[in-house]
């Protein structure tokens, strides 16, 4: 039985100029002990198909599906109270801004024990031993020190890190990942990465990477997912979308990365998505296979 | 034979943050002694963490803030702002493009007087000029006259970018200097703003100092690169040199770190981790 499974999901935003089809009829699915990548450019619906399976979502959307469910439980009838003790516990997500995701006035010991109050109903001295296990876990040095600082203290690759411990503190059964590294550094983005794909391994959960580079999706997926506009457009495993991709979106994201540039240019996705021109497949695998 | 525009002697950079009432005054060395040149049309990228003093090296560059000791040259010409300060055709010569698009551009300014306002500081133009001008640069950055009333929430993260290049152009500056131009953008609006970029460079042969962590597009634009760490200039050489045979640890870590999206390093992942 797969983790999660969405059938034909739709979201829709109220907006002046009518309803805007963020998300348009996407199946997905994910596996216990697997590493999904959802891939897309800003727009193209990614993030937004993820808040809905939260719950996160602002009132002005209208989120339809023909099946959510997650772990057997159908998500589309479950109330608000029902859901919040799934969200959070069983499934959690870890944010783009990590700096911007973590409350300013509270210690990052007090938010990660939060979590660990609400869901787990622990004690004080349970809940610090467990914040101070997660510390560890996640790759903060001193953690008992550390507990007592605020989120401005710390940096960014830290401050990820602590969304990770909060995130992964409930041992939930799937992760979602929204653009965890984006706003890190490539060393840091490389450690937040054997990190995640470490504590998967380890606790054996559904990963969720949601990302726009595709050298994270190669580094890391199992399976993955191209989304453009709202649908979509191919779903592959990892190895089979970098041999031969099938859509010609595919090609133009993998032909725009600068390592597979061929003479001055860069093929842009505009360029490519309206005439499928063969030399540029071409020029891609000869790309590809140089660097 | 080629000119160079922009040269840089053992620049340091000290920052002294004061102290408080139970701490002592410190001194941080942002940029320890960094030398540098670039010849005309030439990129030069500077790569490394953050922290490590590239964005301090650029403001240096850029005249906006004044190295602690060292000798900068632009065009040939000594320029010591701390004790000189800074003439409006030095002003001129050296533009700047940010990283985050959103942040750069004032949202109560339309983006014709965006352009504008350059050549309105700095230049004796009247409004019609300035507005040819501005029509024509903003062709040159691939958006329309269309584009020209309209405020900054309009554009896209992409277009944004657009209109800051164009508003650097605006001067005709001999060097531009692009800190992490295209980190906040998506994979195939960077592959636009790149090819602009280059495009650029060879109608007016502009010289890039290129900041960036982002190897890959180092790889593509760049001719010459730095790599800082800690405010030193670890390796510096032509591109090839440093990617073909990276001499310094901490350079050989970062191209370690880069993911890598080809076909056989996909392979060992997935050998690797069916073996665990």
């Amino acid at each position: 039985m797969p983790l999660l499974e969405m059938k034909n999901l739709t979201v829709s935003f109220d907006t002046a100029a009518g309803p805007f089809m963020a998300v348009q009829g996407i199946d997905l699915s994910v596996e216990p002990r697997e590493v999904l990548a959802i891939v897309g450019e800003s727009g193209s619906g990614k993030s937004v198909a993820m808040l809905a399976v939260m719950g996160l979502l602002p009132n002005t959307a209208t989120v339809r599906a023909d099946r959510m469910a997650f772990d057997g439980i159908d998500l589309l009838k479950l109330g608000p109270s029902e859901r919040r003790k799934i969200v959070g516990k069983d499934i959690s997500m870890i944010f783009q801004e990590p700096v911007a995701s973590l409350n300013p006035c509270f210690t990052v010991g007090f938010q990660i024990e939060e979590v660990l109050r609400f869901h787990m109903g622990m004690d004080r001295a349970q809940r610090r031993a467990r914040a101070i296990e997660l510390m560890k876990l996640v790759g903060i040095a001193d953690p008992e020190e550390r507990l007592g600082s605020f989120p401005h203290q710390m940096s960014g690759g830290q401050c990820q890190r602590v969304m990770i411990a909060i995130a992964i503190a409930c041992n939930p059964k799937l992760l979602i990942a929204d653009e965890p590294t984006t706003a890190l550094d490539v060393t840091i983005q490389k450690q937040i990465l054997d990190l995640l794909v470490g504590l998967q391994a380890k606790y054996g959960m559904g990963l969720i990477m949601i990302t726009h580079n595709m050298g994270v999706v190669a580094e890391t997926a199992d399976r993955v997912i191209v989304q453009y506009k709202g649908r979509k457009m191919e779903e592959a495993d990892v190895l089979s979308l970098f041999e031969s991709p099938k859509s010609n979106y595919t090609r133009a994201l993998l032909s725009a990365l600068p390592e597979n540039a061929v003479g001055d240019r860069l093929p842009t996705v505009s360029d490519m998505l309206f005439e499928p021109a063969p030399s540029v497949v071409a020029a891609r695998s000869a790309g590809g296979t140089a660097t | 034979m080629s000119v160079t525009v922009v040269e840089g002697k053992n620049i340091v950079r000290d920052y002294h943050v004061g102290g408080g009432l139970f701490r002592p005054s410190r001194t941080v060395h942002a940029v320890k002694g960094v030398s540098f040149s670039v010849d005309k049309g030439k990129t030069l990228a500077i790569v490394g963490e953050s922290g490590c003093g590239k964005s301090t090296l650029a403001r240096i560059i850029t005249l906006v803030d004044p190295a602690t000791s060292g000798e900068l040259f632009i065009d040939g010409k000594k320029v010591d702002i701390a004790r000189d300060g800074l003439s409006k055709e030095m002003r001129r010569k050296v533009q700047i493009v940010f990283q985050n698009p959103y942040g750069s551009l004032n949202p109560r300014q339309k983006i014709g007087d965006v352009l504008g306002e350059p050549l309105l500081i700095n230049t004796d133009s009247t409004a019609g000029e300035r507005r040819d001008l501005a029509m024509k640069m903003l062709k040159k950055v691939g958006l329309g006259p269309e584009h020209y009333n309209r405020y900054p929430h309009m554009f896209s993260g992409g277009q944004r970018q657009r209109i800051a290049i164009a508003r650097a152009l605006m001067l005709n500056p001999s060097l531009l200097v692009l800190d992490e131009p295209v980190s906040a953008l998506d994979l195939s609006v960077q592959a636009q703003v790149l090819n602009l970029l280059a495009d650029l460079q060879d109608e007016f042969q502009l010289t890039y100092v290129f900041i960036s962590h982002d190897l890959s597009v180092v790889r593509y634009i760049a001719d010459d690169v730095m790599v800082m760490y800690f405010g030193e200039a670890v390796e510096y050489g032509s591109r090839d040199e440093v990617f073909a045979d990276p001499k310094h640890s901490y350079t050989r870590t970062l191209f370690a770190a880069t993911p890598r999206a080809d076909v056989a390093s996909i392979k060992a992942r997935l050998a690797k981790k069916k073996a665990a």
